[in-house]
């Protein structure tokens, strides 16, 4: 039953976006972290989605092949009397864009319900085919 | 006798597997909406059933000589082989969308046209469920005669 592959596709789909969505929230989450002793602060990370095939001939789903984290430059605010402040009086900060990170939020979550509402569409008419004939 | 009367059901039964398959091809681009660098397919509903109604179940042969019918526009080109699809050879028959809105990512998923294609999809596939029903019930009430 060529259906059956349906729930694979969208829940491989379903586990991608929610990798997705905890990622941002550990971007969020991070967005004001001060950088410690050794100068590095907090990178930001995105998810990298990656098309693989499911069982069936024509059916692919998603997975998370990595997780790579931005090159973009840490955020440096001048406060010298931070304690984590280096010699000049900077503090190092996260180079998380908190905007961006809503915005991916919200993506992710709009796909995510979309696949849920492709598995419930799956569902109910594989339960009208096994009712056939009665 | 009896092969008169369950012929409308064995069209419908094709029907309803095709449907099936476009129903995961669909899922299928839907859950690759972020994907980048996917390209969205679709299956093409009249010329898979043409294929499965002209050919029986040996027509994946048959609709690979018919050229033409894979979005192909001269009869030179090489024609898909995407595999073999269950039982009717649909696979022959899966095309790759038109881009409405290209993006940069390379992904050519249109979300709002797919939702509405599985959504259509889905209503025929259960049209095509209640008239398997009907049949069937037909079926039985002429056998039992009452």
């Amino acid at each position: 039953m060529s259906m059956f592959s349906i729930f694979n596709v969208s829940g491989s789909a379903i586990s991608a976006q929610s990798q997705r969505l905890n990622v941002v929230a550990s971007n969020l989450a991070n967005a004001d972290a001060v950088a410690g002793p050794d100068g590095q602060g907090y990178k930001s990370r995105q998810v990298v989605f990656e098309t693989t095939p499911m069982g069936a001939d024509a059916s692919s789903g998603v997975r998370v092949s990595s997780v790579k984290e931005s090159n973009e430059p840490l955020r440096k605010v001048h406060n010298p009397s931070h304690p984590s402040a280096d010699a000049e009086g900077y503090v190092t900060h996260s180079n998380v864009n908190p905007v961006e990170e809503m915005v991916n939020m919200i993506s992710a979550s709009r796909s995510y319900q979309n696949n849920v509402e492709v598995m419930n569409t799956a569902k109910t008419l594989l339960l009208k085919t096994l009712q056939m004939g009665q | 006798m009896f092969a008169n009367i369950t012929s409308g059901l064995d069209l419908h039964s094709k029907a309803l597997v095709l449907r099936a398959e476009r129903q995961r091809v669909i899922a299928s681009n839907i859950a690759n909406a972020d994907t980048p660098g996917y390209v969205a397919r679709d299956l093409n509903f009249k010329d898979a059933m043409n294929a499965a109604t002209s050919g029986g179940l040996s027509a994946s042969s048959s609709s690979a000589q018919g050229s033409g019918t894979n979005g192909m526009t001269n009869s030179r080109h090489i024609p898909l082989s995407g595999g073999s699809i269950g039982t009717l050879g649909g696979a022959s028959n899966l095309a790759y969308t038109a881009q409405t809105q290209p993006s940069l990512d390379g992904n050519s998923v249109d979300l709002d046209r797919e939702r509405a294609n599985f959504v259509d999809n889905s209503v025929r596939y259960e049209a095509t469920l209640r008239f398997i029903n009907g049949q069937s019930k037909t079926i039985l009430s002429a056998i039992q005669g009452q």
